[in-house]
């Protein structure tokens, strides 16, 4: 059991490892850890536009660094993260943003997931109400008989029941 | 109700037409933010001549083309021959933004490719690319008499770009103006 558990230690690191060495081959950060901090935080909200999927933090296209850079040069020079943003926009529009501003073009973005699901829940209810009400209507007498038959065993079952 | 074994065909027919048309549509071709506003300033030395700069005021008055390239840029000899046709033209100058490229490699790109630029601005570290939201090179941009940027150009400059988009809107801001 020890060899087990020693083997999938050994796994977990050798699965963690690479992704460190591959980490220190990344730029060198800035001398302040805070600030690298604050600029991968807000990094991370920031859509790289060469590789769409990815955000400036995770992207090494040239223009990720190059934004990165830019980032991390206005922090310095006193700029807070709004100030970052909006310069940001101001050039590349919405689309950097990961969390697209609340405002009439991105309406349907915003609104329309809540508007399915509690359309999607209304449907759901209605169905599930009108189940109840559509509850199956009482045997009738000869149901009921041929029912009371049936458990008996007394019931002649090579006939077919007629409905 | 005797149509509803409809409603599935229904939804699938509006998720094909939605999807279909998603098909079409181009992820990278980004509207710009830029549009009818003004260019941002520049202030940038020439490639032949590193000693003059180029900045936005030296373009006022008229209607010119920024076209931004890089001797690393693959799309570019797509779209050069193109260029050097519509620079023959002589319709409206053309300036190139040489993109964090070498100047040695921008020179003997040139040289090789053929040079329809009147003249090239050198953007080494890509700041003033950066400014003009170029995220992708090539991109065009049509800016006016006034400095403001009328139109963006995405990827490769086609003959029928310039045919079709480019020389119309040159024609009709030559006329505003």
């Amino acid at each position: 059991m020890r060899v087990d558990l020693m083997r999938r230690l050994a796994l977990v690191v050798a699965l963690l490892v690479p992704p460190a060495a591959f980490a220190a081959e990344a730029e060198p950060l800035a001398a302040d850890p805070a600030l690298e901090e604050r600029v991968m935080q807000l990094s991370h909200m920031l859509r790289c536009l060469v590789c769409q999927n990815q955000s400036i933090a995770e992207s090494n296209a040239p223009l990720a660094v190059d934004l990165r850079n830019q980032v991390r040069e206005q922090f310095v020079a006193g700029k807070d993260e709004d100030a970052v943003v909006e310069y940001l926009v101001a050039r590349y529009g919405d689309f950097v943003l990961y969390l697209p501003p609340f405002k009439g073009t991105t309406l349907v973005l915003w609104l329309g997931p809540v508007l399915l699901l509690i359309g999607g829940a209304g449907w759901l209810a209605w169905r599930l109400r009108r189940r109840v009400t559509e509850a199956a209507p009482p045997l009738t007498n000869d149901e009921r008989a041929r029912a009371a038959a049936l458990l008996d065993g007394t019931a002649n079952t090579s006939q077919e029941p007629r409905s | 109700m005797k149509a509803k074994f409809l409603v599935p065909l229904f939804i699938f027919l509006l998720l094909a037409g939605f999807l279909g048309y998603g098909l079409k549509l181009n992820p990278r071709e980004l509207p710009s933010v830029l549009i009818d506003k003004p260019a941002p300033q520049f202030r940038l030395a020439q490639l032949s001549a590193p000693d003059v700069a180029i900045a936005n005021a030296d373009m006022r008055g008229q209607v010119w083309l920024l076209n931004v390239w890089a001797s690393w840029c693959v799309a570019c000899r797509q779209e050069h021959p193109v260029l050097n046709g519509f620079s023959r033209q002589k319709v409206v100058p053309l300036i190139g933004l040489n993109y964090k490229d070498g100047a040695d490699d921008a020179k003997a790109w040139l040289r090789e490719h053929g040079d329809p630029y009147d003249t090239s601005l050198v953007d080494a570290d890509g700041r003033v690319g950066i400014d003009f939201g170029v995220y992708g090179v090539p991109e065009t941009f049509l800016i006016d008499q006034a400095g403001v940027i009328r139109y963006k150009h995405i990827g490769p400059v086609t003959p029928e770009a310039v045919r079709d988009v480019l020389l119309p809107k040159i024609a009709e801001l030559k006329r505003a103006g």
